[in-house]
């Protein structure tokens, strides 16, 4: 698994990838920084979070887009499945190689954090910002095991890419979806699906186990999709 | 050793590997014979774990692919129609990723060394893959396979793209391998798989169509033996001769050479060498021979003849 992990890091900074997922995500995030911190000289980082969430999807399946789709396509799947490696090592490579190449993004979010620390009495109110990283951090990890399952799915890492990015936009408006659903039951199933919602309370600074439970879940659920994927594809 | 059993393999209504079965001794080289098309790679992606099969089993030295998976892969080194290479590492990087994934315990530098000097890649081994001519990428991806010295090496028509200086080399290099592996070796080209294995499968249209050593794979076809001979005399009377032989089945004019010399082609029963006896009745007739060859048929007929039985339903097994 790590040797899969390690390869999968290889390979975003051995090419642009890694680099230009990066140079978007710090721009963003730099942008909103700018406008909500240090323009409006406020600590609070909580909107500057918040305004990441759609940024957040959208940059993840250019993450993955390549991950399982272009091994089969380059025939390199063959590699790996007639290698000892169990698929579920396979899997768990990828998504934590995945995992980490976001994390490198989650980077810049201390350097803000640090630079606020710098105005007099600007330190950010330390619960929120770790609640709101570690929201975001759930955030990516289920939206990656989502896209990775995608990526699986596909031999074109365009398409993985787009369905992608409209998968993550549905779950970024779910909200209002839901709304226009008059039928109650329904719109209260959607609701609880909400990922904007589950991630709501990490941004008041709140640890809550459900939203945790629900994200890991959500992880934990795809992963084991893709897992599927795979396995059937073998006995198709 | 290597055990296919009852292989079946179908897509849909399409029958890709239809009741397919033998068995590679350690140490033997076996060449998989057949036309575009007829199964070759599925069986090979089945036996290797890539894909599975509708039923029957395929067993790698006692672990059965599909029950102990983890247990077969380990013994097989697989060298796929398209080398499977991540043609953005060097050479010597991916030989590395390679070596992690097959969780070998040998010294890796050492072996990986070892490896690239038996694929001569030395030189090499800090170019990007991407970069590399076919013929290197190919040496690659027999380097791949060669990894933790695996018992078994299954190699799907890796001479494919080769340029004939290439190709020579990697014939030679396999024969060598085959000392120490056992290998499995597919390919649609006749002599170079004459030139290399001990024994031949032909398959067509997903069934074994004969199973013999190589030298043999003619007379296992025919059923018969054959001997080409050129003698001088009328040809009436060399074959009223030639009849009184034992054993002799059908005498045929192949061709005129001159008038009073012809070349002749005789069915005999495989198990009677005739040789002798048709050498002392010409002889006592004064009819010389001027030319004599056994195996009439030769390998590249014999290979047409099974494999044009396009619809023929169960061929020799």
């Amino acid at each position: 698994m790590t040797a899969i992990l390690k390869k999968e890091l290889a390979s975003f900074f051995t090419s642009a990838v890694g680099y230009v997922v990066m140079a978007v995500y710090f721009f963003f995030g730099g942008l909103f920084f700018y406008y909500y911190c240090l323009m409006n000289s406020s600590k609070d980082m909580a909107t500057l979070f918040s305004n990441m969430f759609m940024i957040t999807v959208l940059i993840i399946p250019i993450i993955t887009m390549k991950s399982l789709s272009e091994e089969k396509k380059q025939k390199t799947d063959q590699a790996l499945l007639t290698s000892p490696l169990g698929l579920g090592e396979i899997v768990l490579g990828k998504f934590l190689g995945a995992v980490v190449m976001f994390l490198c993004c989650m980077v810049i979010y201390l350097l803000f954090a640090i630079t606020l620390c710098f105005f007099p009495d600007g330190a950010p109110d330390w619960s929120v910002f770790i609640g709101n990283l570690a929201g975001t951090i759930l955030l990516g990890a289920a939206m990656i095991s989502i896209n990775l399952f995608i990526s699986s799915l596909t031999e074109s890492m365009i398409i993985s890419a787009i369905v992608g990015m409209c998968a993550g936009l549905a779950i970024f408006f779910i909200d209002s979806i839901a709304n226009l659903v008059s039928i109650d039951w329904i719109s209260t199933a959607i609701t609880s699906i909400s990922f904007v919602g589950h991630y709501e309370t990490y941004t008041s600074g709140i640890f809550s186990l459900a939203d945790t439970v629900f994200f890991i879940s959500v992880i934990a659920l795809f992963n084991f999709l893709t897992l599927r994927v795979l396995e059937k594809r073998r006995w198709s | 050793m290597v055990e296919v059993k009852n292989l079946v393999k179908t897509y849909g209504d399409i029958k890709a590997v239809n009741n397919i079965s033998f068995t590679v001794n350690d140490g033997e080289i076996l060449g998989f014979l057949g036309p575009n098309g007829a199964g070759k790679s599925t069986t090979m992606n089945i036996i290797t774990g890539y894909i599975s099969s509708t039923s029957g089993t395929v067993t790698i030295n006692d672990a059965e692919i599909l029950k102990e998976p983890k247990e077969a892969k380990k013994q097989i080194g697989y060298l796929p129609e398209i080398p499977p290479l991540y043609t953005d590492m060097t050479v010597r990087k991916y030989l590395e990723f390679m070596f992690s994934i097959k969780k070998v315990k040998l010294p890796k530098d050492e072996h990986i060394d070892e490896i690239l000097s038996l694929t001569k890649l030395t030189d090499h081994q800090n170019r990007i893959i991407r970069n590399l001519s076919k013929g290197y990428k190919q040496r690659v991806g027999l380097a791949q396979s060669l990894l933790g010295n695996p018992p078994v090496l299954i190699l799907d028509e890796p001479t494919v793209g080769l340029d004939p200086s290439q190709i020579k080399e990697f014939r030679n290099l396999i024969k060598g391998l085959g000392k120490k592996h056992t290998v499995i070796f597919s390919s649609h080209i006749l002599s170079e798989v004459s030139a290399i294995c001990d024994r031949i499968v032909v398959i067509n249209n997903g069934e074994v169509v004969a199973d013999a050593k190589t030298d043999e794979l003619s007379t296992v076809i025919t059923g018969k033996g054959n001997l080409s001979i050129e003698i001088e005399g009328s040809v009436t009377s060399v074959v009223s001769t030639l009849k009184s032989v034992t054993g002799v089945q059908k005498i045929s004019v192949d061709r005129k050479i001159t008038e009073n010399h012809h070349l002749y082609n005789i069915e005999h029963k495989k198990e009677v060498d005739i040789r002798r006896a048709v050498f002392a009745v010409l002889a006592k007739n004064n009819m010389p021979i001027l030319a004599m060859n056994e195996g009439g048929m030769s390998l590249e007929e014999a290979y047409l003849k099974l494999t044009s039985r396009t619809t023929a339903k169960g061929g020799k097994k």
